[in-house]
């Protein structure tokens, strides 16, 4: 079998936070606390997570935004992780990023077809009558009208502009694209079009996806396998229909369970989850999961379970009770 | 029938904007019961939020202008009321919570402070050792974990899901009639989200209040609602019972909406369906039905006038020329 395409081992990111007049570091900030993961060539690993579970600062470390505190990140078997800007420059033709916010990623001061054309640009390809060429097919790839190409960011809807955020990502053909949430600030009869266009895209295109949301649905939607993210690391990995059908971490069991269906007939009754998500600046000991865990005992306060394999090789998870904890009966 | 205790008669609103005035809400009805939920739904701009706040009487002025309609609650026109009683409805009467509690808490009081304010507002017979018993009695019931403590903290000491429970301690305090509820659970965590959803139902078991919850997110209305409404730019499109809406929904916007969400129980990387399109903007409005350019069943008359909202069976009324 051929390495993934993408590999992140043991990868740490801690923020410093400074204080008092000296701007001292008094705290860190537990971001990401050693996680492995990896993403094959032309499939779609989905990282689920809560707020401040640390799914968007993986996907930061990965393309380069953040240098990690420690830890590896492989792609195509090289380690880029804290790459200097040369470097990082060639990896960008193969690895890319789609923002939550296309609005904020877009030069409100460039037009559309200012803003395609600059991939080219920096990596010097095609004469400029070319590149005009390739902007509209781009254009037309994600869905857009070719016409459109003079005006400026502030003139299309939501759903526009991340199509927009979507074409620029795929303008030099890269093998990876890091999607941060492409969909959660899109109206649901919107978020469709853009999901569809994605998964075209990816068949298209042989694109691999590593796609962060905390929306499990979503995420289920569009993802191979699935990683669940709590509080700086990996709860469970697994195909994608089997952690929905056999999640086997506590954790996603409850993740299943709030999630609200639209079917009056399947009202989730009771939470399953009490209390809040702790500070990643003081994250408890043992299980970070433990003091929220409805089958908590002893060992999960004391020892941090390992992500070790279960029920089969390709479905992983870090709890000591693994499948204790089972989805309630919906009324 | 008394049962009612709220009636939205053909309202309309508009604003003035750089493009002249423009309707964001037009002709818009519908009830509330005594004791029930009533789910407005719809997607950014519908026109949900701008309905609330109409019946709050608290439409950004002089650019939000009722333009026709009557809000009764029981027999009172919210619309006639002058500003004198406005404190006597708002709070009292109709409470309301916003997405964001963060900006409704006032960030330099202690959350004791400021429900204690709410307290005496609406029960000032009470003394100051009674209002601070009362305090710590609400908090208990919205399931905040050592109230005792809590209400020395500050708004930025604890966390959204703690403060979105403060707001409803507050809103409930005066025991209103009426809550309603904006979005209430949308800037939280999906597990915090269920607390809230939970916490929501059981109050409304106990104390009986009516709420209003508006909504994008059609699953948070299967999960509490009894009734529903759909918006769609500006319009009510279609209301029904929930167990009739998700059964069978028959406007064309609600079954493409039904069809488009992601649902965990779907084959993964299918294509889902689509609303083509988008909502048409508040200066493009057609003068026919508003949903005509994304419709998959468009005809002829659809172009010409919005069509009426009409019952198609029991409680189930939809605004589309293909059952009228």
């Amino acid at each position: 079998m051929s390495a993934p395409l993408l590999q992140i081992e043991d990868l740490t990111m801690h923020f410093p936070v400074r204080g008092g007049v000296l701007r001292r570091q008094v705290a860190t900030v537990h971001a990401v606390d050693g996680i492995r993961l990896s993403v094959e060539a032309g499939q779609t690993l989905g990282l689920v997570g809560e707020s401040g579970c640390g799914k968007t600062t993986v996907g930061r470390c990965i393309v380069g935004l953040y240098k990690p505190t420690a830890g590896r990140v492989r792609f195509d078997g090289r380690n880029i992780a804290g790459a200097g800007a040369g470097e990082l420059k060639k990896i960008r033709r193969d690895l890319q990023m789609i923002f939550q916010d296309p609005f904020e990623s877009l030069n409100p001061r460039h037009t559309v077809g200012e803003i395609l054309g600059e991939p080219f640009d920096i990596h010097r390809i095609g004469t400029s009558a070319d590149r005009a060429a390739r902007v509209q097919a781009l254009m037309e790839r994600v869905g857009m009208d070719p016409g459109a190409v003079d005006r400026f960011p502030h003139e299309f809807s939501g759903g526009q502009r991340q199509r927009i955020g979507i074409a620029r990502a795929i303008a030099l053909n890269p093998r990876l694209v890091v999607c941060d949430e492409p969909v959660s600030a899109l109206d649901v009869s919107i978020q469709s079009q853009i999901l569809n266009l994605l998964l075209k895209l990816q068949q298209e295109m042989g694109l691999a996806y590593l796609f962060i949301a905390h929306d499990l649905a979503v995420v289920k939607h569009v993802s191979d396998r699935i990683a669940v993210m709590y509080l700086g690391k990996i709860m469970e990995q697994a195909p994608a229909e089997t952690l929905y059908r056999n999640p086997l971490h506590p954790y996603t069991v409850a993740l299943i369970a709030a999630i609200p269906e639209a079917d009056p007939f399947r009202r989730k009754v009771h939470p399953l989850l009490g209390g809040d998500v702790p500070s990643p600046l003081n994250p408890p000991p043992g299980c970070r999961f433990h003091p929220r865990c409805p089958i908590a005992i002893q060992r999960c306060r004391e020892e941090a379970p390992m992500l070790k394999a279960a029920a089969g090789g390709d479905h992983l998870v870090a709890c000591h009770r693994a499948g204790e904890l089972r989805l309630p009966d919906t009324g | 029938m008394n049962n009612t205790i709220l009636r939205v008669e053909r309202l309309s609103v508009s604003f003035a904007t750089e493009k002249g005035r423009l309707t964001a809400v037009e002709d818009v009805s519908f009830s509330l019961r005594r004791g029930e939920t009533l789910g407005l739904v719809g997607e950014s701009g519908c026109g949900k939020s701008v309905t609330a706040l109409s019946i709050m009487r608290l439409l950004p002025r002089p650019a939000g202008r009722i333009e026709a309609g009557r809000i009764m609650l029981e027999n009172t026109d919210l619309l006639r009321l002058p500003a004198a009683d406005l404190p006597g409805l708002r709070g009292r009467r109709i409470a309301m919570i916003f997405q964001e509690p963060m900006t409704a808490l006032n960030p330099v009081h202690r959350l004791g402070q400021q429900v204690a304010e709410a307290v005496h507002l609406h029960r000032p017979e009470l003394d100051d050792k009674a209002v601070g018993q009362e305090v710590v009695a609400m908090l208990k019931q919205v399931r905040i974990p050592e109230p005792t403590s809590r209400v020395k903290a500050y708004p930025h000491q604890i966390s959204g899901g703690m403060r979105q429970r403060v707001m409803i301690a507050m809103a409930l305090a005066a025991r209103p009639d009426i809550l309603i509820a904006d979005e209430p659970t949308t800037a939280l965590d999906v597990t915090i989200q269920a607390q809230i959803l939970s916490l929501m139902r059981d109050l409304q078991a106990e104390t009986g209040t009516a709420i209003i919850f508006i909504t994008h997110d059609l699953g948070v209305i299967a999960e509490l609602c009894h009734r529903v409404a759909v918006m769609y730019a500006g319009r009510i499109v279609e209301s029904a019972a929930v167990e009739t809406l998700f059964r069978s929904p028959r406007h064309p916007y609600t079954q493409g909406l039904l069809a488009a969400i992601p649902r965990l129980d779907r084959t993964p990387k299918a294509p889902l369906a689509t609303i083509e399109g988008t909502v048409p903007a508040l200066d493009t409005m057609p003068p026919g039905c508003r949903f005509a350019n994304r419709c998959p069943r468009v005809m002829e008359r659809c172009h010409l006038a919005p069509p009426p909202l009409v019952e198609v069976g029991e409680g189930h009324a939809v605004a589309c020329y293909l059952y009228s």
